[in-house]
């Protein structure tokens, strides 16, 4: 086995789905968001609302873009970094990965319209509509390509006989024991994410001086929904942790750092290892119990009852606990505000507290990185649990290394580009100028 | 038997829907590049933008449900095709993606770009078709070997051989003249004459290299005594019907009439070469190695790939048909009198 094209073809694909799923979440929850803002400016009849739609859905053209082409990217790179691993997925999971391309070819075609016809219905209600086939496709890629996900996590569906498939069942393939968490929890945290991000970029407009209502109105609806959603992420996500403490075990015990098996185990914040010894932790008596099966005096596997070349490795531990940090602390920043502003306080007006807002976006999308990579390494040595091995599935072409640094080249052109763009694009065109513009012919 | 020929008649008709679809693509953008250079931008680029805009991104699922399905149908070319292609796939789909996102920066932002990135753009469109063509010429067999440590390519057969560079003038020809052909009609029907006179030319000017290099890669074949070219001659009717067509094609744009009709000739053509090229090189997918029949996925896996994609055709047939009525045949769109644009 070549290990320095095993290493390299991990490399790649870390770094091709740690930048596809910054668009891919955003192209997950975006529809939604415009949806809801279209849906809000019907309704109420307020312009701001339906611009607000119209100003997302502009942005959204240059993120979708980015995250088609990286995904093709991904998708290729499947079969060119992992051939040996395909060709055996392929058999058993190859049913969602195929009704994937019928959901971006769903979303791409109404995206398109969506896009092309604004003001050409008579009744703006049917160019709503148009959005809910594009939300529909863009959540239901998310949805297969995590039940792919989760088949690599739990597979299902088929028997090994001496090496040999058989008796394979794509439906059930597809219905793991990680499907449903999993699903539940990429859906929401997209969701939060979005709602996140679509707030600090208000909040960030009023800091700087835009002090129009329009901005007012967006940092608030959407901060209502990031209460929702991020409930929801916190929700799934310990329902996550109880799959896992089912399934597979020694990847909540590594990202725990919970060596021994033991009832009414403490959950760790944080801190150092030394050894086995836990240093300048934070402890919390008894709750990894509580999140692992719902008990706090629930017996807890710990990772020394798995040999040592099955244990991940043990870094998933500061990814577990950035996202959950960040999970709870986007929970208050949003309970504060929503609250605040019902209560009055002056406070959730201050700049400190914006600038706090302006955080939340950035600080989402470090959590869904957190998130991948605990669930991603901590699946290690395991391509395919307890079936393949990683080092296994990796192709045996040599140069790996030169293509990783041409392809790092190209992220870092799209993402330069993006930013550059997306500025552009509403630097020369702020709210107050569109807004009298559209004055008098409606939005 | 029956399901494996259907899984590649499936993916064959995808496939030529990727290829039309994209050249149109690919040699639209090289035309506004070659009109930039002779100041004829003015002409073309108000049109080609109208085609493109609302419809790049469909034309990049095309390639995804190819290469997608592809894996499912027949698992085993991830593993054959997957290793030797590193490279050149590699290289395409980094042109895919630079040139992809270009085009989105470009068009939605409202922001134009610098001159040399239109050229450069124009240029990947043709490095693209070019890059992958080479998998045609690696599925001909003999450049690729067996060794213990897995199929390995052999680069320098490949780039010494007359077909490869056959195939790739083929690949480009055939890009610039679905392109033109198409557009003749758009421009035309959209009522802009001087566009359609413009891509008229071009059509008629890549007609010649295109018939020539397809003859060409019929004779180095012959030449070289591929397997391949036993199984060719033998569907020749098919071929000659595809060159009744070309001809066609080109009698109607060299008598101005009828350019709708001579686009879908040209289509037609298109597709019977096409599917000849693919029903001669049955059943390999790789000669040697891979076949449709040893390479296919298990029964029940194909089955239901087989019902989720009627079960995606009839999502998909209505929702193109509602895209083709409200931009391609819609005379108002395609003349620019509405700007509905978000
Ligand atoms: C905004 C992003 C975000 C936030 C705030 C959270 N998560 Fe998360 N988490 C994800 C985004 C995410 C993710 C990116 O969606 C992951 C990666 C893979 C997956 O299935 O979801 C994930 C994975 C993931 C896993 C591993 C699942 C697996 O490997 O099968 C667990 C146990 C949790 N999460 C638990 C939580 C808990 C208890 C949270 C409490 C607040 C939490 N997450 C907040
Ligand atoms: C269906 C969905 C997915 C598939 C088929 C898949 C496949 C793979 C493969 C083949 C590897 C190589 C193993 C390795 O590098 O060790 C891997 C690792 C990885 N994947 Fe996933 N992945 C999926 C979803 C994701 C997503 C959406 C992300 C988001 C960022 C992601 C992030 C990662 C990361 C960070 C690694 C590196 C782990 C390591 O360091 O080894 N994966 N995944
Ligand atoms: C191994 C993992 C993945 C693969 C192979 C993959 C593949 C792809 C491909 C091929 C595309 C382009 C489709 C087109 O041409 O329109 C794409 C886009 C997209 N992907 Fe991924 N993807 C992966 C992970 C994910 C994950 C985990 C999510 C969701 C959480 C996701 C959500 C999306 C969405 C919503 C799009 C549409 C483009 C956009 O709206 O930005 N993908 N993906």
């Amino acid at each position: 086995m070549d290990q320095s094209a095993v290493f390299w073809s991990r490399a790649l694909t870390e770094l091709t789905l740690s930048f596809h799923i910054l668009f891919a979440t955003l192209g997950v929850g975006v529809p939604l968001m415009i949806l809801i803002a279209q849906y809000v400016g019907y309704k109420k009849n307020d312009a701001h609302y339906t611009l607000m739609a119209r100003r997302w859905a502009r942005g959204f053209t240059i993120t979708v873009a980015v995250g088609v082409v990286t995904g093709t990217v991904i998708g290729l790179q499947l079969s060119l970094l992992w051939p040996q691993f395909m060709e055996l997925a392929g058999q058993i999971i190859a049913l969602p990965l195929f009704m994937e391309t019928f959901a971006f070819f769903f979303e791409a075609i109404f995206l398109g319209i969506y896009l092309y016809t604004w003001d050409r219905f008579q009744n703006p209600k049917h160019h709503m509509l148009l959005l809910i086939p594009v939300a529909i496709g863009a959540s239901m890629s998310a949805v297969f390509i995590t039940i792919v996900n989760a088949f690599m996590n739990a597979p299902r569906g088929f028997d090994l006989v001496g090496g040999e498939l058989i008796n394979i069942q794509p439906i059930l393939a597809m219905f793991t024991p990680a499907m449903p968490t999993k699903i539940g929890h990429v859906l929401t945290s997209s969701y939060m994410t979005v709602a996140f991000i679509l707030a600090a970029i208000a909040a960030y407009r009023l800091l700087r001086g835009e002090d129009h209502v329009y901005h007012k109105k967006a940092l608030s609806l959407m901060m209502k929904l990031g209460i929702i959603f991020s409930l929801a992420t916190a929700l799934v996500g310990d329902f996550s942790a109880k799959y896992l403490a089912e399934y597979q075990p020694e990847k909540l015990a590594a990202a725990e750092w919970h060596f021994e098996t033991e009832a009414g185990a403490d959950l760790i914040f944080f801190g150092v290892l030394d050894g086995e010894e836990v240093k300048y932790e934070i402890r919390i008596p008894k709750v990894l119990s509580f999140l692992a099966s719902n008990d706090f005096n629930a017996e807890v596997t710990g990772l020394n009852e798995f040999s040592e070349d099955e244990q991940p490795p043990l870094i998933t531990h500061y990814f577990f606990d950035v996202m959950v940090s960040i999970g709870v602390l986007m929970i208050f920043v949003s309970f504060a505000f929503v609250f605040g502003k019902w209560r009055n306080w002056q406070w959730i007006h201050s700049r400190p507290f914006r600038w706090f807002i302006v955080l939340s976006g950035p600080l989402s999308l470090v959590a869904i990185e957190a998130g991948w990579w605990l669930a991603e390494l901590g699946r290690q040595p395991w391509i395919l649990y307890g079936i393949m091995r990683t080092a296994d599935g990796a192709t045996t072409a040599t140069g790996v290394e030169w293509l990783f640094i041409a392809f790092a080249i190209v992220y870092f052109i799209l993402a330069i580009g993006s930013i550059v763009v997306l500025r552009r694009m509403f630097k020369h065109n702020p709210v107050e100028k569109e807004l009298a513009m559209r004055e008098g012919g409606g939005v | 038997m029956f399901l494996e020929v259907l899984g590649i008649t499936v993916l064959w008709i995808f496939l030529l829907g990727y290829v039309i679809v994209a050249s149109i693509d690919f040699g639209a953008g090289f035309f506004n590049a070659y009109s930039l250079v002779t100041n004829k931008n003015h002409i073309l680029s108000g049109i080609i933008k109208r085609y493109l805009s609302p419809v790049w991104e469909i034309t990049n699922v095309f390639f995804v449900f190819f290469f997608v399905g592809i894996v499912g149908f027949f698992p085993q070319t991830a593993y054959y095709y997957g290793t030797v292609l590193l490279v050149p796939a590699s290289i395409a789909l980094i042109l895919l993606t630079l040139r992809g996102s270009y085009y989105a920066f470009e068009s939605y932002s409202g922001v134009t770009g610098h001159k040399g990135y239109a050229l450069m753009y124009g240029l990947a469109g043709l490095f693209i078709p070019a890059s992958l063509s080479v998998v045609l010429t690696i599925s001909e067999g003999g450049f690729v070997q067996l060794t213990e440590v897995g199929p390995q390519l052999d680069y320098n057969a490949l780039f010494t051989s007359p077909l490869t560079w056959a195939i790739v003038v083929l690949s480009i020809t055939a890009v610039l003249y679905i392109s033109a052909v198409f557009l003749t009609w758009y421009a035309h029907y959209a009522g802009d004459n001087k566009a359609g006179m413009l891509m008229r030319k071009y059509a008629l000017v890549t007609s010649l290299p295109l018939i020539v290099s397809a003859i060409g890669i019929i004779v180095e074949m012959r030449r070289t005594g591929n397997w391949h070219y036993a199984n060719m001659v033998d569907l020749s009717w098919l071929f000659i019907v595809s060159g009744i067509l070309f001809l066609a094609t080109t009698a109607l744009l060299w008598l101005k009439d009828k350019y709708g009709f001579a686009v879908l000739l040209m289509i037609l053509q298109f597709a019977t070469a096409f599917f000849a090229y693919g029903i001669s090189h049955y059943p390999y997918l790789l000669y040697p190695y891979l076949t449709v029949h040893d390479s296919f996925t298990t029964t029940s896996m194909a089955i239901a790939i087989v019902i989720a994609f009627i079960a995606g055709l009839c999502l998909l047939i209505p929702s193109m048909y509602l895209v083709l009525k409200l931009f391609i045949f819609n005379k108002s769109y395609a003349s620019g009198d509405e700007e509905t644009h978000v």
